[in-house]
């Protein structure tokens, strides 16, 4: 592979070792707590590529430029597309409502097992299984 | 009033809900629920109606024209999407009174309402809106609400199970926004109709193909497609009663529907079958899953966890018909929606009622439960019937469909397998009859514990409306129909 296009297209390399972080967390942690950070984690890298992607090479923030004067000029200008951002904000907010979810979850599971370990859970919940 | 009819399938929940938030009054709250979903069923059966005889409807939310502004489009696809699960919410709405008061904290219920009445505002969502985005914001909607009615249950494992259920819906949920905004990237378009146009020019570039197998895992994780399947038998066995009557009818049907929308009308039958040869992923897939889960079934005590692994195996049965890539095979699909909707819907209400007096729906709790319980376990028989394709209820005319469309492949062994997985089905079913029919009650003689009128009227009215249906399948089986025509055939006028 080319080096400048590895270089030219470093914010998706950002995104997938992100990604690849937050989903191994997800995967290989037992911890509960840990596990919603790496959701977390998975679902910011998601947000980066949404946002990287309505940068524009050479593009303003997307503010009308002098809108009175107009011409020729105003309609050269490139602006970057807002919309990937307004989207995301979005997310964001979903994001937030999962991972408070996620945490008064948590935060109940420790209520009623005393862990949040989650091969202590299965431990226990095998016992009382037994017990019966 | 009526051209604003799509968006209220929406605003009518969505504003019940905070409305049953702020009462704080159990009962109040319960009759809030129960009116919003009947207004919703009304609003859904009108729009069924309408899109039948005028065609496809387009509602530009806030007159912002698409496919610049959120579009709600209702075709015939979602027409009977919308009926199906506003249908089983106006008939889990009222037996939830008797059972969520049985069930849930005093204080809590109120808000259990409002998070039922999110989660179906965000199913409706789903399948009324136009545009992808407003699929996923409506998915969250739906699922985050979903997470907190399974944690309601009584046991703590209902804990557990929401907790697992959060981790793989919200991966799920988030691969579906990584495939948006993938196609995002290559068309500049959220609208379902513009995309449906725009991607035929950019079928050969691997951003799109990413993006399908990005939509492709996630919807597969949603609609607990084997061997994705893991979040869903725990969540149903150990939520409310009432939750998983509702959640088992219509939310792995509206993960269904996104498949068949994605992948039909936006991606196109002729990319999703030719080029990325779904049909050949799917086919393998769908037939383990009918015959391992239902092996799996029969090996459950508890008689909810069995009832979801059958739901597991049900929606193997949904996704093969898609498999055939027939409009035989989606007519099937989309009957097999509505059907299943209506026999696990009822049979988990039956549960649902043992639950109510018994307290337990272990096997071996329920013997002698024929005698005692009279009428909850001739329901269950009925939607047992139904469960198994016995002529005279719907299961058989979904399996009819199925049948067919695997006999127009030429796919014989395909419609064997079926017939078998019809048997094992029998097999799970009759652990259950012969626990309650053919098992003396060790207890008491004599005593009558019928659950009462308040539960067994919604449980009977979907086990009417199984053998109605069963019946009388005509009137379902040309709305599906259509719709599969639809679907196969791509953006409609």
């Amino acid at each position: 592979m080319r080096l400048d296009l590895f270089v030219s297209h470093y914010n998706y390399w950002v995104v997938i070792f992100l990604m690849m972080v937050g989903f191994y967390i997800l995967i290989s942690r037992g911890n509960l707590i840990k596990k919603v950070v790496g959701l977390n984690v998975f679902q910011t890298a998601v947000f980066m590529l949404y946002i990287s992607m309505g940068k524009i090479t050479g593009g303003t923030p997307p503010i009308l430029v002098d809108p009175k004067g107009g011409g020729e000029a105003a309609a050269e200008v490139m602006y970057s597309n807002p919309l990937p951002h307004v989207l995301i904000l979005t997310a964001i907010v979903v994001g937030i409502a999962t991972t408070s979810v996620g945490l008064a979850l948590a935060v109940r599971i420790k209520e009623a097992y005393g862990t949040l370990e989650e091969d202590e859970i299965s431990r226990i919940e095998a016992e009382r299984e037994a017990a019966e | 009033m009526s051209t604003h009819l799509p968006v209220l399938q929406v605003v009518v929940p969505l504003l019940a809900a905070p409305v049953c938030a702020l009462i704080r009054n159990a009962r109040a709250a319960a009759v809030i629920a129960v009116l919003a979903s009947w207004a919703t069923l009304a609003i859904a059966l009108s729009l069924l109606g309408d899109v039948m005889s005028a065609g496809v409807i387009s509602y530009a939310l806030g007159d912002w024209v698409p496919p610049i502004g959120i579009e709600y489009r209702v075709d015939i696809v979602n027409a009977w999407v919308l009926v199906i699960v506003s249908t089983i919410a106006s008939a889990v709405a009222p037996y939830m009174i008797t059972s969520v008061e049985d069930e849930v904290e005093r204080r809590r219920i109120p808000l259990f309402y409002a998070a039922y009445l999110l989660c179906l505002c965000g199913l409706l969502g789903i399948t009324v809106t136009g545009d992808v985005f407003n699929v996923f914001v409506f998915l969250e909607i739906s699922s985050l609400s979903a997470y907190a009615l399974i944690a309601m249950g009584t046991r703590r494992r209902a804990l557990t199970a929401a907790f697992r259920y959060l981790v793989m819906g919200s991966v799920g949920a988030t691969f579906i926004v990584i495939g948006i905004g993938l196609l995002y990237v290559m068309t500049g378009s959220l609208n379902m109709a513009d995309l449906a146009v725009l991607l035929p020019e950019v079928w050969d570039s691997r951003t799109v193909k990413v993006a399908y197998g990005f939509l492709g895992v996630g919807f597969c994780l949603k609609l607990a497609l084997f061997p994705l399947h893991l979040w869903l038998p725990n969540a149903y066995a150990f939520a409310p009663s009432a939750v998983t009557a509702f959640m088992a009818s219509t939310a792995t049907k509206v993960a269904v529907y996104m498949l068949l929308r994605f992948f039909l009308t936006i991606f196109g039958a002729p990319f999703s079958f030719g080029v990325m040869a779904l049909d050949r992923v799917l086919l393998p897939l769908a037939l383990v899953a009918i015959v391992s889960m239902s092996l799996v079934a029969i090996f459950q005590v508890d008689v909810k966890r069995l009832l979801a692994y059958s739901s597991v195996a049900q929606i193997g049965y949904m996704v093969l018909g898609l498999s055939f890539a027939s409009v035989t095979g989606l007519t099937a699909t989309l009957l097999h929606l509505f059907n299943h909707a209506l026999m696990k819907g009822a049979l988990f209400m039956a549960m649902g009622c043992v639950v109510y007096r018994i307290g337990s729906v272990h096997i071996d709790a329920m013997a002698g439960l024929g005698k005692r319980m009279p009428w909850t376990m001739a329901a269950f028989v009925l939607g047992g019937l139904s469960l198994v394709g016995v002529p005279l209820t719907v299961g058989f005319v979904s399996k009819w469909f199925l049948i067919l469309g695997a006999l127009e492949r030429g796919w014989w062994p395909v419609a064997v397998i079926v017939l078998l997985a019809s048997v094992l089905a029998l097999v799970y079913v009759w652990r259950v009859v012969e626990a309650a029919y053919f098992r003396p009650y060790e207890g008491d003689e004599g005593v009558g514990v019928e659950a009462p009128w308040r539960l067994l009227v919604p449980t009977w009215a979907l086990v009417g409306a199984n053998l109605y249906f069963g019946i009388n399948a005509v009137r379902t089986a040309q709305v599906a129909e259509r719709a599969a025509e639809v679907l196969m055939t791509g953006v409609g006028p």
